[in-house]
C-alpha cells in the first residue's frame, strides 16, 4: 500500500477572466508572459484594461510553460493566441517565450506593472520571487530609476519558503498567519543560507520550540535579510511588495515593522506584476509600431 | 538609471553600480576595453538606450573577478573607474 505524501509547499494555481468584458474586435489585445524559476504567469489586456490571467508552476521546459500559461489565461474567453496583437516575454525564462514579439527584463516589467497595481505614487517596489529578490525604484510613469537584484542564494525567496513549509509540514499558504500566532517574537534564525537555516530549524524543533515559533524565527530572518538588500538602494515612499512572498503576512508584516513603513495594498494579485508590466509594454510597443505603419 | 550588479552574502556586499544615464552620451565606452576581466558589455536596455552593463556570467562572482584589481594594500585606481569619463561607475567594496 502506498501513502500519498502531502506536498506542503504546493500553492494554488489558478486562472481568471473578466466576464463583463467583450474582447472581440478590440483595438488592442496585448499579453505579458512572465516565466519565473518557480512560477509562470500570463496576463492578457484588452485596450489597456486587465482582461485575463493565469498563474501556475513553471515546468522543466520554459517554452512549454509559456504556452501552457497563455492557453490557460485564454481558457473560456473565446480568444485564441493568434488574436493577441503583441506579446512581451519577461522573467528568468523571457528569451524562451516562443510566441513573444519582444523580451523585456523583469525589473522593467515589475516597475511598469507595479505602477498600474499600486498607482503612480509608488517609488520603491520589492519583488520577492521564487529564486531571487529585486529592489526597484521607479518614477511616476513606472520607469526604473535604480535597481538591484540578488539571485545568488535562495534565502529570502519563495523557494526557500517552500523548503521550510515542507520541513515543518505546514501548508505554504498558512506559513505567514501561523508565524504571527506567537505570544512573543523569537530571535530570527541566525543563518541566512537556506541549507543551514533548515538544519538550525530542525535543532530548534528538537529543543522543544513550537512549529509556529520556528516559522516566526524564519520569517523574521527572511524579512531582515531583505531589509539589508533594500537599504542598499534606500526605501523611498510609497513602498509596495510584489511576488509570491507579498502574500506571506508573516514576512510582509515583519518587513513593514523593520522599515517602519506600511506597504501599499492592491486589488490585483501580487504575483502578476511582471506579466502585467509586460502586457503594458506590449500595448505601448504595438501602438508605436502602428504609428510607424509597421 | 542606477543599475546595481552583484550580490549580498554572509561575507558582505559586492555591487558594481553603473549610472546608465551617462552612458547614452558616451561614445568611447572605455569601460569595456579597460576591464582586464571582461566584465563590461554594451547593451540596448529595456528603454532602447545603449548602456554599459555587467555581463550575466559575472554577476554572481564580482568579488572574485575584481580581486586582482583590488590588492589589500596600496590599491591603485580601478581601471574601469579610471576609464569612465563620466564617473558613472562605483564599487561598494
Ligand atoms: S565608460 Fe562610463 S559612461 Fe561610458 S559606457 Fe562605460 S560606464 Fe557608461
Ligand atoms: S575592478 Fe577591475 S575587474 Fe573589476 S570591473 Fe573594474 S576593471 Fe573590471
Amino acid at each position: 500500500m502506498t501513502t500519498a505524501t502531502k506536498e506542503y509547499w504546493r500553492w494554488k494555481e489558478y486562472n481568471w477572466h473578466d466576464e463583463t468584458m467583450d474582447p472581440k474586435g478590440a483595438d488592442t489585445i496585448t499579453a505579458g508572459v512572465d516565466i519565473g524559476s518557480v512560477s509562470s504567469q500570463a496576463v492578457v489586456m484588452v485596450n489597456g484594461e486587465l482582461y485575463a490571467y493565469s498563474n501556475m508552476r513553471t515546468g522543466s521546459d520554459s517554452p512549454d510553460s509559456a504556452r501552457k500559461a497563455m492557453n490557460w489565461a485564454l481558457e473560456g474567453t473565446g480568444l485564441k493566441p493568434d488574436d493577441i496583437h503583441y506579446t512581451v516575454g519577461t522573467g528568468y525564462g523571457r528569451v524562451n517565450v516562443p510566441f513573444a514579439d519582444r523580451a523585456i527584463t523583469e525589473i522593467a516589467c515589475h516597475a511598469r506593472g507595479g505602477n498600474m497595481m499600486y498607482g503612480s505614487t509608488v517609488r520603491t517596489i520589492l519583488d520577492m520571487g521564487g529564486q531571487d529578490c529585486k529592489a526597484i525604484h521607479c518614477d511616476e510613469r513606472g520607469k526604473v530609476t535604480n535597481f538591484l537584484m540578488n539571485d545568488k542564494c535562495a534565502a529570502g525567496t519563495g523557494r526557500g519558503m517552500e523548503v521550510f513549509a515542507d520541513l515543518l509540514n505546514v501548508s505554504i499558504e498558512d506559513v505567514g498567519d501561523l508565524s504571527l500566532a506567537v505570544d512573543e517574537e523569537p530571535p530570527p534564525v541566525s543563518s541566512t543560507c537556506v541549507v543551514f537555516a533548515k538544519s538550525e530549524a530542525s535543532s530548534l524543533l528538537r529543543e522543544g520550540w513550537s512549529t509556529n515559533r520556528v516559522l516566526a524565527a524564519y520569517c523574521s530572518a527572511m524579512a531582515h535579510r531583505v531589509v539589508s538588500l533594500l537599504e542598499r538602494i534606500g526605501v523611498e515612499k510609497d513602498f509596495a511588495i510584489t511576488g509570491g512572498i507579498a502574500k506571506n503576512s508573516g514576512v510582509a508584516t515583519r518587513l513593514e515593522k523593520e522599515l517602519n513603513l506600511v506597504s501599499l495594498k492592491s486589488k490585483y494579485d501580487t504575483q502578476i506584476a511582471g506579466a502585467l508590466g509586460g502586457a503594458l509594454f506590449a500595448k505601448a510597443l504595438v501602438e508605436k509600431q502602428r504609428k510607424k505603419g509597421g | 538609471m542606477k543599475a546595481n550588479y552583484g550580490y549580498l552574502d554572509g561575507s558582505g556586499e559586492y555591487f558594481i553600480t553603473i549610472d546608465t544615464d551617462h552612458c547614452t552620451e558616451c561614445t568611447e565606452h572605455g569601460c569595456v576595453a579597460a576591464c582586464p576581466a571582461g566584465l563590461f558589455e554594451i547593451i540596448v536596455d529595456d528603454y532602447d538606450d545603449e548602456v554599459a552593463a555587467i555581463k550575466e556570467e559575472h554577476r554572481k562572482k564580482v568579488k572574485y573577478d575584481c580581486g586582482p584589481c583590488k590588492p589589500v594594500t596600496d590599491r591603485p585606481p580601478l581601471p574601469c573607474i579610471a576609464a569612465c569619463p563620466a564617473d558613472a561607475i562605483t564599487h561598494s567594496w
